[in-house]
C-alpha cells in the first residue's frame, strides 16, 4: 500500500445525492450536470495527513469549559473510533467539532433564533485520535431548533462533525444525530441520507461511557473510504 | 437496533452539510494564506463572541516559489453569490511535491459578496497516471448551506502550456474546460466557481 493507492470509491447508496429538494437549498446550489469521473492521481490520495495542528489549532477536546464559567446543559461524553472501511483505525487524524448550545442557538450572527446563548459555550473544539482511532470528547447535548426550510421545520439534535482523514479523497463533514430523537425521521437533512444508512448517522447511547454521578455518554464511530486492495499488497 | 455501532450497518459514513454555522469552527486565522504572511481566511463578523478554539497560523517562514493570489466568487444557480460557503484547497509546492514543509492545505469562506481569497504559492507540476506529467493544479472542494456534500473541482493556470496534454483535462469536453482555467486580473489570479446552471463548473467524482 504506497501513497499513490487509491481508495474505494464513494458508496453511491450511502452517500447523499447533492439534489434533494425536500432540503430546499439543494436546488440552487447542485450541479445539474454529472460529476465527470476521473483517476485518483497523486492529488487525491494524498492529503495533510500530519501538521494540521500547526494550521487549525491543538486538541479542544473539552467544549465545556472553555470560559470562566462552566457550560449551561446535560454534560455527555462522546467516544469513538475513526476507522476505514477495511477496518483499519485511521491514528492521529483530527475530528473537527461544532455544535448549537443546549437551548438550540449557535454563537453566529447569523443564527437569529430567541433562543439564549450561552457565554461559557462556544461550541467549537477539536479533538485527535489515538494509535487506535479512537477519540473522546466532553461537551452538552445540544438542543433541537427551529429553521426556514418549511413550515415549523425543526433540526434535530445533532453534532457537526469535520474529518480530512489520511488524503484529499477521504474528507468527510458529517452530522452525529441521538438515538430516539423524533425529529430525524422528518429532517430533510436527515433523510438526504436513505434507510439504513442514515442510521450509521445515530450514536448509541452506552452506560459504560457515562462518567458517574458526571455526564452522560454516547458511542460513534466514523468511517472513511479506504485504501483499495492491490495485487501487491499481503 | 441499528444504529452507529451495528456491526451488519458497518461502512461510510454518510455526507451531511455544513450548514450555514460553521464560521468559528472551520475557518482560523492565516487559513487562507498558504505562505503563512497574513491571518486571512477567517470570518470574524459571522462570529459572537470570544471563541478560544479559533486558531492563529501565520508567522511561518516563506516558502520557495511564486506567491500568487487567488479571487474567485461562488454563484448559484440563479447568479445569486454564495455568502455561506468554504472553500478548501489542497496543491503541491513549487517543486511539484506534496507533503514538505509548505502546508498545502488552506480554506477560505465566501464573504458577504460571496468572494473568496488565497493567498500560496504557484504549485509545480506533478505526476499523473501512468508516466503522464499533469499541469499545475489546485484541487478544490467546495462545501456550504444548501451541499450535502463537498463538491471537487480542480483550478489550472491559462498561460501553463502544460495544460494542453494534462490527463484530467483531457476528460472534460472542450467546451466546459474554461470553467476550470483561472485567468489573470490584474495582479492576481481570477476564478469563479458556479454551482449549478448555464455556465456551470465541472465537478469531479474521484
Amino acid at each position: 500500500m504506497s501513497a499513490d493507492t487509491p481508495f474505494s470509491p464513494e458508496d453511491p447508496a450511502a452517500q447523499p445525492a447533492s439534489l434533494f429538494p425536500d432540503y430546499r437549498s439543494t436546488v440552487l446550489r447542485s450541479p445539474s450536470q454529472p460529476l465527470i469521473r476521473i483517476p485518483q492521481t497523486l492529488t487525491e490520495t494524498s492529503g495533510l495527513s500530519d501538521g494540521w495542528d500547526r494550521l487549525m489549532g491543538g486538541a479542544f477536546a473539552d467544549l465545556t469549559t472553555q470560559h470562566e464559567g462552566v457550560a449551561l446543559g446535560q454534560r455527555i461524553v462522546v467516544t469513538g473510533r475513526v476507522l476505514d472501511e477495511n477496518h483499519r483505525p485511521v491514528p492521529r487524524t483530527v475530528i473537527e467539532i461544532w455544535q448549537a448550545n443546549s437551548a438550540g442557538r449557535y454563537a453566529h450572527v447569523r443564527d437569529q433564533w430567541d433562543a439564549p446563548l450561552d457565554p461559557n459555550f462556544s461550541g467549537a473544539g477539536r479533538v485527535v485520535t489515538d494509535d487506535d482511532g479512537a477519540y473522546r470528547y466532553l461537551t452538552v447535548r445540544p438542543g433541537a431548533y427551529p429553521w426556514g426550510n418549511h413550515h415549523n421545520a425543526w433540526r434535530p439534535a445533532h453534532i457537526h462533525l469535520s474529518l480530512l482523514g489520511p488524503a484529499f479523497a477521504t474528507r468527510l463533514v458529517t452530522q452525529m444525530y441521538f438515538p430516539d430523537d423524533p425529529l430525524i425521521e422528518i429532517d430533510p437533512i436527515a433523510n438526504a441520507v436513505p434507510l439504513p444508512y442514515r442510521q450509521r448517522m445515530v450514536s448509541r447511547f452506552d452506560i459504560g461511557t457515562t462518567v458517574p454521578n458526571w455526564a452522560l455518554g454516547y458511542n460513534f464511530d466514523i468511517i472513511l473510504r479506504g485504501r483499495e486492495a492491490t495485487p501487491t499488497e499481503d | 437496533m441499528a444504529d452507529n455501532q451495528s456491526p451488519e450497518l458497518f461502512g461510510q459514513t454518510p455526507w451531511q452539510t455544513v450548514g450555514p454555522f460553521f464560521h468559528y469552527a472551520l475557518p482560523w486565522w492565516g487559513g487562507a494564506d498558504l505562505t503563512g504572511q497574513s491571518d486571512i481566511g477567517a470570518a470574524p463578523t459571522r462570529l459572537v463572541g470570544h471563541n478560544p478554539a479559533l486558531n492563529h497560523s501565520h508567522g511561518r517562514p516563506m516558502p520557495a516559489g511564486e506567491p500568487i493570489d487567488i479571487f474567485g466568487r461562488v454563484l448559484d444557480g440563479a447568479g445569486e453569490f454564495v455568502s455561506d460557503a468554504l472553500i478548501e484547497i489542497w496543491q503541491a509546492d513549487a517543486d511539484g511535491q506534496y507533503g514538505g514543509a509548505f502546508p498545502g492545505f488552506g480554506r477560505a469562506p465566501t464573504d458577504e459578496a460571496g468572494v473568496f481569497h488565497f493567498r500560496t504559492i504557484r504549485p509545480g507540476s506533478v505526476p499523473g497516471p501512468g508516466k503522464t506529467l499533469q499541469a499545475p493544479h489546485i484541487a478544490i472542494g467546495v462545501l456550504g448551506r444548501g451541499l450535502l456534500k463537498r463538491l471537487v473541482t480542480r483550478l489550472y493556470f491559462a498561460d501553463a502550456p502544460q495544460n494542453d496534454s494534462d490527463p484530467i483535462l483531457d476528460l472534460v469536453p472542450a467546451e466546459r474546460r474554461p470553467s476550470l482555467i483561472a485567468q489573470r486580473d490584474g495582479e492576481a489570479w481570477r476564478f469563479d466557481i458556479v454551482l449549478s446552471g448555464p455556465n456551470e463548473t465541472v465537478f469531479f467524482d474521484c
